[in-house]
């Protein structure tokens, strides 16, 4: 193990000479950003490295029109809204979910499976499914569109939000004031979507893309593996969570996401309109599709005031330098949807680093 | 969102599996990878199995996943 710590420390402090900087790494995903914490990462690796926490959480990344939109129909008798847990404390401009919950019909589930279920056992109300995450949760949402459509179910609706990766990653690296030297790739996007899938990052972009699990010690490999290509000014996709990621993906999956969503254009917190970079139901499902069906519309709409999440979710800013951080906004109160997941950098960074209200455990 | 536990599949009719992550059997519907059978360890994220792991993946995770366990029961925990 040492030897492996070693090396990530050799090969950081080559990139650093390379570059003549700090060498900037973005992870893009929230239980990434999570194990970093966890594991204490960022206060022992050197100076000459900094990990910014990418758009890797879907929570923290939905628009928050989107949010305001599922809030419409949250005080309709006829609907019940189905929604994954980590959704229902994002706040809204007029609340959240999880305030509109004593009436009943905000129901969590755990799988897109428990919509279909729901929608069944409630034949007299509109079941309203919140479709958020990336790859990995949308063929689970594209199983459900396919079973409601073969089982001819009516009263089941979905506002789909899916968003893809790749080209959020593309669309950071087209600002001219990013700072991003490298990808951390995500683990269980990329079993969907496979390795291959960043390829156009590294052509286009001349980034190298890492593809790691969650163990602490894959992750400080792939950190070796991205500053050794730095380094060698050679950058390729590289992926060592080979126990489950293979270079084209999980074929099943993304074939049913192809058969049943269109690529779109669409809205992300903090990084605004991205092309080509969410998934809308394909016409075949019309009659299943909220924005069609139920007169819901998506506007997307100005962050709130003083809230940082935008900057934080493209690497701009640490969280800590956001006013609004561990004063108004905290776990418990939170502001921006980067404090309501445990996922989300501001959720990761209070919990890890804030010590008697000081920030000290992680270095900025 | 994208966490995912390794389970084995224990049941398996059509498309629809209970699997077993260390002691907790789970739900799980197996659409998306159509070759898996009966004592496979699969990848699970949102009840549905994402990809087929090998053993020694998986007991890596299940490792993980008790060490956690343990660690919380104790004194040592200081934060979270």
């Amino acid at each position: 193990m040492l030897e492996r710590i070693n090396r990530a420390y050799t090969q950081i402090a080559r990139a650093q000479k390379v570059l003549g900087r700090t060498v900037n790494i973005m992870e893009v995903c929230g239980t990434h950003t999570v194990s970093i914490f966890r594991a204490g990462l960022r206060t022992t690796f050197p100076e000459g490295l900094k990990l910014l926490s990418g758009p890797g959480c879907p929570v923290c990344i939905t628009d928050q029109g989107y949010i305001d939109a599922v809030l419409s129909l949250a005080d309709r008798d006829d609907c019940l809204i189905a929604t994954y847990g980590d959704m229902i404390r994002v706040p809204g401009r007029k609340g959240s979910l999880e305030q509109k919950t004593n009436k009943g019909n905000i129901k969590i589930i755990l799988s897109a499976e428990d919509v279909l279920k729901l929608a069944k056992q409630n034949p007299a109300k509109k079941i309203l499914f919140v479709a958020v995450g990336f790859e990995t949760t949308a063929p689970a949402t594209a199983v459900l569109a396919n079973e409601a459509f073969r089982q001819g179910v009516k009263n089941l609706f979905i506002f789909s939000n899916h968003k893809l990766v790749v080209p959020a990653m593309e669309a950071l690296l087209s600002e001219k004031n990013h700072r991003i030297d490298a990808f951390l790739c995500p683990g269980h996007v990329s079993v969907i979507i496979g390795s291959d899938a960043y390829k156009p990052v590294v052509e286009r972009f001349e980034k190298p893309c890492v593809v790691a699990g969650f163990e602490p010690m894959q992750i400080i490999d792939a950190i070796s593996e991205i500053c050794r290509q730095l380094a060698d000014r050679k950058p390729e996709v590289a992926s060592l969570y080979r126990a489950a990621v293979t270079a084209a993906g999980n074929k099943t999956a993304q074939k049913i996401i192809n058969e049943t969503f269109d690529v779109s254009n669409g809205w992300w917190r903090g990084l605004g309109k991205i092309k080509k970079s969410t998934l809308k139901l394909k016409k075949k499902f019309s009659h299943l599709d909220a924005e069609k069906q139920l007169g819901i519309e998506f506007i997307p709409e100005e962050d709130l005031t003083g809230c940082c999440c935008g900057e934080v979710l493209c690497g701009l800013m640490d969280p800590p330098d956001c006013g609004l951080f561990a004063t108004n906004c905290t776990p418990e109160t939170p502001v921006g949807p980067c404090m309501v997941s445990s996922e989300g950098a501001c959720a990761a960074w209070f919990k890890y680093t804030l010590k008697k209200g000081k920030v000290d455990g992680g270095r900025r | 969102m994208c966490l995912a536990v390794p389970a084995r599949i224990v049941e398996l009719k059509g498309d629809e599996a209970i699997a077993d992550c260390i002691g907790n059997r789970i739900e799980a519907k197996t659409t998306l990878v159509p070759k898996v059978k009966l004592g496979d360890i699969v990848l699970i994220h949102a009840g549905f199995a994402i990809t087929v792991l090998d053993e020694e993946e998986a007991k890596k995770t299940w490792q993980l996943l008790a060490d956690l366990d343990n660690f919380s029961k104790t004194d040592k925990r200081v934060s979270g």
